[in-house]
């Protein structure tokens, strides 16, 4: 049972940082498309941000140095990554359900990387972690961990109960989201139980992880433990598969759309790269496009599709 | 109202709409529309309508697509709708929009806090028809189905959809009743943008099977490439009319008005929606005004698409957007002017200085500027000589979308509206935050069958709330009002839809732009550049 967990923990998490590096280098890849800010732009200048404005309200604005707002995006992805900004603010009854999930999940992420610390002190610094290294992060990882994974079941229990009884949601319900909720359910109830539940002598959780890193097969970890274990470990590898991958998703809507306003300057990137597109060749089979597959999106742009017709 | 529609319904076979709205369905209206005798009946869709066209979507018709004559036609055109799908979602057919494409497919979380934020769907009382992920949805069951060729596992994970030819042509229609405000985006905490889906539709629609609303195409796009202009009008005939205005405004202002033509090196080209010089001639004339007592270097061009700002492309087709965003450049190009300046039109100037930003390049990139800015500017630096006095009576403003929440044009019209309208007064919400006047995305030029009555019913129903509230206080005819609204389409729908309702016979609201509440407020221009009398 052991090896069986340290081989499925190992295997999720290089399936789970291959997909979603896989799924980033995917959309990172696209081509740039034309612009399709939404404002307010959080980058622009703190006074225009403000009310939403651009550097199109400036006078001549080409003449004028670009201010990147750094501060002022970071503000923004700040409160959007933390605190779900955006939801509470146009739909704070699901807010409810759904920022407790997701901190829960935060603080779960926070507890695993606590108690992988603690296992490398443990085999590194042994006496650091038996002096007063250890119960800090003993401290640490039980608080992130109990409250992590009771916010998530809490918000998660909270979000299948929405689906499944608010009218909005249920058409546009597949049994796949139900899955997913369930799923998320059952691996931190499992793992939650095990964990409470574990007899007593049973390792402690560094220890468990410690054995995994110098693949300790002789540990014994308990059996419901072990199924929460397996549960989560599946739960993560499936994830960068489905739409709840918008952590990844997320930061290209939110950078490479709502918020790229990047002006296209003469000889510059910008201008650059379009050149390439310019060469594709479209088929578009619409009359008026004249596009047949041989034409370049450069000469279809700069066909007049009425030529030839009387005026 | 008819039984809420399911999804699975958009495939339904029968020709039957799938829903039909009552007018107690929808969101009531405050006073003085409140009142029952102020009511409006809504007329039917005709039977000869329904006979002809695919008309199964709801009360009305926008893109009047022939009914097929045959099975096998039907099967022709659901395939090319599949084939057109499979491009939405590759490199060298769709460059322009894949990458925000996808990511809408992939990751809305089907939450629908978009919902609350649609004007469309809170006017219709909340009909799932209109609910911004219904459409979005369909089209994310398609996806996964037809481009990723999902199996069983992909159906259970994203949901299934029967593609048949009801299916595609319900679509058609649904993909014309989104004004594309892209407030739904704004709201939605992934990002993922409903709007865009309904724009990537229309693509597909008008790229691949050649459909799309004649308004727009045959007689918007392809009209402007052929003549110059959708309004028709030629170069002699619009520069004809534009010396006619001259002539009007010299003789309404005192002074003499002329619009330079084709000046070579020109600090500044000047594109009107040719709309304006139709219908609105005094907007034309008051920019003439107010840029030659500017002393700004200013001209006109009469090339081919140069004195007609309008670019349909931008709604539904990537292909005609780049071929009139081409021509504007050229015009400067061959001006050699420093800048190019859109007058009082929304949709212009997302599509010349946003979304046209990467199309032009080299030589034909030419520095693109709001005319707001350029305003506000003339206005605040005391070149003119004003008198709010003027321009003392009630005066609210309209954001239009592609102006301000896809531009970031925000405060530059609101400084002038406050340095000359003393009783100036916002709507709520404004700004960013705006509501689409109902008109946008094409549907203020789109009067066939009933679809004007939608319109107004459903689509302009949220913003005439607005002005309705912003003018609460002074509803009383004796009491002029002013709805500021810088945006030719937006004005197009409020001219029609506040003579629907009445608002001017009963009420006194006036609509109007920008540039007429400055020429008026001028001291050197006769008093009362502003006719109270409807236009």
């Amino acid at each position: 049972m052991t090896t069986l967990v340290y081989v499925v923990l190992v295997l999720s998490v290089v399936v789970f940082v291959a997909a979603t590096v896989a799924r980033a280098v995917m959309y990172a890849r696209m081509p740039l498309h034309l612009r399709w800010e939404l404002y307010p732009v959080p980058h622009e200048a703190p006074d225009r941000a403000a009310h939403g404005g651009s550097y199109f309200e400036s006078l001549d604005w080409w003449t004028h140095t670009e201010r990147y707002n750094l501060v002022g995006e970071l503000k923004a992805m700040f409160a959007e990554m933390i605190f779900l900004k955006a939801l509470r603010e146009f739909n704070v009854a699901l807010w409810y359900r759904s920022f407790p999930f997701h901190f829960g999940l935060y603080l779960l992420i926070a507890t695993v990387v606590l108690v992988l610390g603690a296992a490398v002190a443990t085999i590194v610094v042994p006496a650091a972690m038996a002096g007063a290294l250890g119960p800090i992060l003993s401290v640490a990882y039980r608080v992130t961990g109990i409250a992590g994974v009771t916010l998530a079941l809490a918000g998660a229990a909270g979000l299948l109960h929405r689906r499944l009884t608010d009218e909005k949601l249920r058409p546009y319900t597949t049994p796949g989201d139900i899955f997913n909720l369930v799923w998320f359910l059952v691996a931190f109830g499992v793992l939650a139980a095990g964990y409470a539940l574990r007899p007593a002598g049973a390792p402690p959780t560094p220890a468990l992880v410690a054995g995994l890193l110098t693949w300790d097969t002789t540990l014994e970890i308990p059996g419901l433990l072990a199924v929460g274990l397996l549960l989560s470990a599946l739960l993560a590898a499936y994830i960068p598969f489905t739409h709840m991958s918008h952590f990844v998703g997320k930061y290209f809507t939110y950078h490479a759309v709502r918020w790229d306003d990047a002006v296209n300057r003469r000889g510059g990137a910008i201008e650059r790269t379009l050149a390439e597109y310019l060469t594709y060749k479209p088929t578009w089979a619409a009359r008026h496009v004249k596009a047949d597959g041989t034409r370049t999106w450069a000469e279809v742009a700069t066909t007049n599709p009425t030529e030839g017709i009387r005026k | 109202m008819t039984d809420r529609p399911k999804l699975q319904d958009m495939s339904r076979r029968d020709r039957e709409p799938l829903i039909h709205l009552e007018p107690d369905d929808l969101k009531p209206l405050p006073a003085p529309l409140d009142d029952p005798a102020r009511r409006h009946a809504w007329p039917p869709l005709s039977a000869q309508a329904r006979g002809r066209y695919e008309a199964a979507l709801d009360d009305t018709c926008a893109v009047s697509v022939p009914q097929p004559a045959t099975p096998e036609e039907e099967q022709a055109l659901v395939a090319k709708f599949l084939s057109g799908l499979d491009k939405l979602f590759t490199r060298e057919n769709n460059w322009t929009f894949l990458q925000p494409l996808l990511l809408s497919m992939e990751h809305c979380a089907k939450c629908q806090t978009c919902s609350e934020a649609c004007h469309i769907y809170e006017a219709s009382g909340g009909n799932e028809l209109y609910r911004p992920t219904f459409r979005s949805e369909l089209v994310r069951r398609l996806y996964f189905k037809f481009v990723k060729h999902g199996g069983v596992l992909s159906a259970w994970q994203h949901g299934d959809i029967e593609v048949n030819w009801p299916l595609v042509s319900r679509l058609i229609e649904l993909a014309y009743r989104c004004n594309l405000c892209r407030r739904c985006a704004q709201t939605c905490p992934i990002g993922a943008d409903n709007g865009l889906v309904a724009h990537e539709l229309r693509k597909l629609f008008s790229q691949e099977m050649g459909i799309a609303a004649k308004e727009i195409h045959d007689t918007g796009s392809m009209l402007q490439l052929k003549v110059g202009s959708s309004t028709g009008m030629s170069a002699e005939v619009v520069k004809d009319n534009i010396q006619f205005i001259d002539e009007e405004t010299s003789e309404k202002t005192g002074l003499t008005v002329e619009t330079p033509w084709d000046v070579e090196g020109a600090d500044v080209l000047l594109i009107h929606n040719a709309g304006e010089i139709l219908a609105w001639p005094e907007n034309p004339g008051a920019f003439a005004v107010i840029l030659n007592a500017a002393g700004i270097s200013w001209t006109l061009s009469s090339a081919l698409a140069g004195y007609d700002s309008i670019n349909y492309g931008l709604w539904y087709d990537d292909a005609q957007f780049a071929r009139v965003a081409i021509k504007h450049a050229e015009a400067a190009k061959k001006l050699k002017v420093k800048k190019i300046v859109l007058g009082e039109c929304g949709h212009a100037h997302k599509a010349l200085s946003v979304i046209a930003d990467r199309v032009l390049t080299g030589d034909l990139n030419i520095p693109r500027e709001s005319s707001m800015t350029l305003l506000r500017d003339i206005v605040m630096s005391g070149r003119l000589k004003l008198d709010p006095s003027r321009n003392d009576f009630p005066v609210t403003l309209h954001d239009p979308c592609n102006l301000v929440r896809l531009m970031g044009v925000v405060e530059p019209q609101r400084e002038v509206v406050r340095a000359i309208c003393p009783q100036f007064r916002e709507m709520a919400p404004h700004g960013v935050d705006n509501y689409c006047c109902g008109g946008g995305s094409g549907f203020a030029i789109m009067s066939g069958h009933n679809f004007p009555d939608w319109r107004f019913q459903v689509s302009g129903r949220k913003k005439l709330e607005q002005i309705l509230n912003a003018f609460s206080d002074c509803l009383d005819p004796s009491i002029p009002k002013y709805l500021c609204a810088p945006c030719s389409n937006c004005k197009g729908q409020f001219r029609d839809m506040l003579a629907y309702y009445g608002l001017w016979e009963e009420n006194r609201i006036l609509y109007g732009g920008l540039v007429e509440l400055i020429v008026n407020a001028m001291t050197d221009v006769k008093p009362g550049f502003i006719e109270w009398e409807w236009h």
